[in-house]
């Protein structure tokens, strides 16, 4: 892929990061702000009836998901430019963006499999 | 009447032949310094009293022509440009443009750069060839199109921008800020219309991406153009593109010579005194 492509990508993903950051620093850190949205029992974001009920929200399944993509493209399309820029042969070359894209697209599946689990097993423990 | 002596420095100078010299070495000589000379000047002087062998490259010894780029007390400079006395230092440390490979001395190839810079047409790219090589015309321009570009054609291809990247000193494939300075210079000028034909250079691994904005190049260019600008609007322009979003536009026609009307107030032209 060309990398005006890549580098549009990685643009695009630093703005979701932006925002859904952005989401968790209000959501973790201004407890007050939306209380029925994001602390629907009260207290402290971190408690275990409050992380149970948005692990169980769609909404923020979807997001964790959104979020890990954009955060694992970003950091690793990072990481591949600094790489490129040692110097690397064609070879070499071809063998970080192969070998990123399938670390990439590996931890993307756990991680999204984990926020899709998630929900099923805080009900099985009662959340 | 001759000029004041200032002060004494000392020049520091890198010499370095290929195939003799294994590695670069730093000779020291001391010259005397008068009102308004330049380091250019200096290396006449040292030329001439000391070092008979030293190699460096220049021309117009007025900030024109771009050949005397040095790297003169760690910073990248037209040695024409630069007088001895804004230095505020007892040395003058001049070595080659880093970023090059050394043809001798103070002479870095250039080669690299005019290459790349030669790939992305720096020229404008019309479809009426015919009217190119033979003109009846002009291609007409708004001031505010003008504008666009024209701080980015005041480029003496120098080097100096490409000796100051970091980005250009540890990518080697990476086009450097002169030649894309260039290319978008051409890109937005509304009489060319080869936009489409450098695209496909510029959207590849050497194009814009590799460059991290550090804005060196637009801090050490002696003419004032800003690089770095340069190459963060062609990201614009080239993402708007890949998005759809960039808005196409024909090159300019040629315009139409006005009613073939002459106003009886402006007098003739003076006969040629040449043969074309």
């Amino acid at each position: 892929m060309r990398d005006r492509t890549l580098w549009t990508w990685h643009i695009f993903a630093g703005v979701v990061i932006l925002v859904f950051l952005g989401l968790h620093m209000t959501i973790m850190h201004l407890n007050g702000s939306f209380p029925t949205f994001n602390n629907p029992f009260g207290g402290e974001a971190e408690s275990w009836q409050n992380v149970a009920a948005r692990a169980k929200s769609l909404f923020f399944t979807v997001t964790y998901v959104v979020m890990l993509g954009a955060a694992l493209y970003h950091g690793l399309y990072g990481l591949r430019n600094i790489l490129l820029e040692l110097g690397p042969g064609a070879g070499l070359r071809r063998t970080i963006d192969v070998g990123f894209s399938l670390l990439g697209l590996g931890l993307f599946a756990f991680g999204a499999w984990v926020a899709v689990a998630v929900p099923g097993v805080v009900s099985r423990m009662g959340g | 009447m001759a000029d004041a002596t200032l002060k004494q420095v000392v020049f520091h100078l890198r010499r370095y032949e290929p195939g003799k010299d294994r590695t670069p070495r730093w000779e020291q000589h001391r010259i005397e310094v008068t009102t308004g000379m330049t380091v250019l000047d200096g290396l006449w002087k040292v030329k001439e009293l000391y070092a008979p062998t030293l190699a460096w490259r220049s021309s117009c010894r007025m900030g024109i022509c771009g050949s005397c780029g040095m790297l003169i007390n760690g910073r990248p400079r037209l040695a024409c440009n630069t007088q001895i006395a804004e230095l505020k230092s007892d040395v003058v440390a001049v070595g080659p443009l880093p970023n090059f490979g050394i043809i001798k001395d103070l002479v870095p190839d250039l080669q690299p750069m005019f290459a790349t810079h030669r790939d992305l047409m720096p020229y404008l790219v019309r479809e009426d060839v015919k009217e190119q090589e033979e003109p009846t015309g002009e291609y007409w321009q708004t001031p505010h199109e003008l504008e666009q570009y024209l701080q980015f054609s005041y480029c003496i291809k120098c080097g100096c921008c490409m000796a100051a990247c970091p980005t250009v000193a540890t990518d080697a494939l990476y086009a450097g800020p002169m030649p894309l300075a260039q290319a978008h210079r051409y890109n937005v000028d509304t009489r060319d219309g080869g936009f489409v034909k450098r695209r496909e250079m510029l959207s590849g691994g050497s194009g814009p991406w590799r460059c991290h904005f550090a804005g060196e190049c637009s801090q050490v260019c002696p003419k004032g153009v800003d690089p770095a600008k340069a190459i963060q609007l062609m990201k614009q322009e080239l993402v708007f593109d890949l998005l759809k979003l960039r808005r196409r536009r024909p090159a300019a026609a040629v315009a139409a010579t006005p009613c073939g009307k002459r106003r009886e107030d402006i007098p003739a032209a003076p006969a040629r005194t040449a043969k074309p």
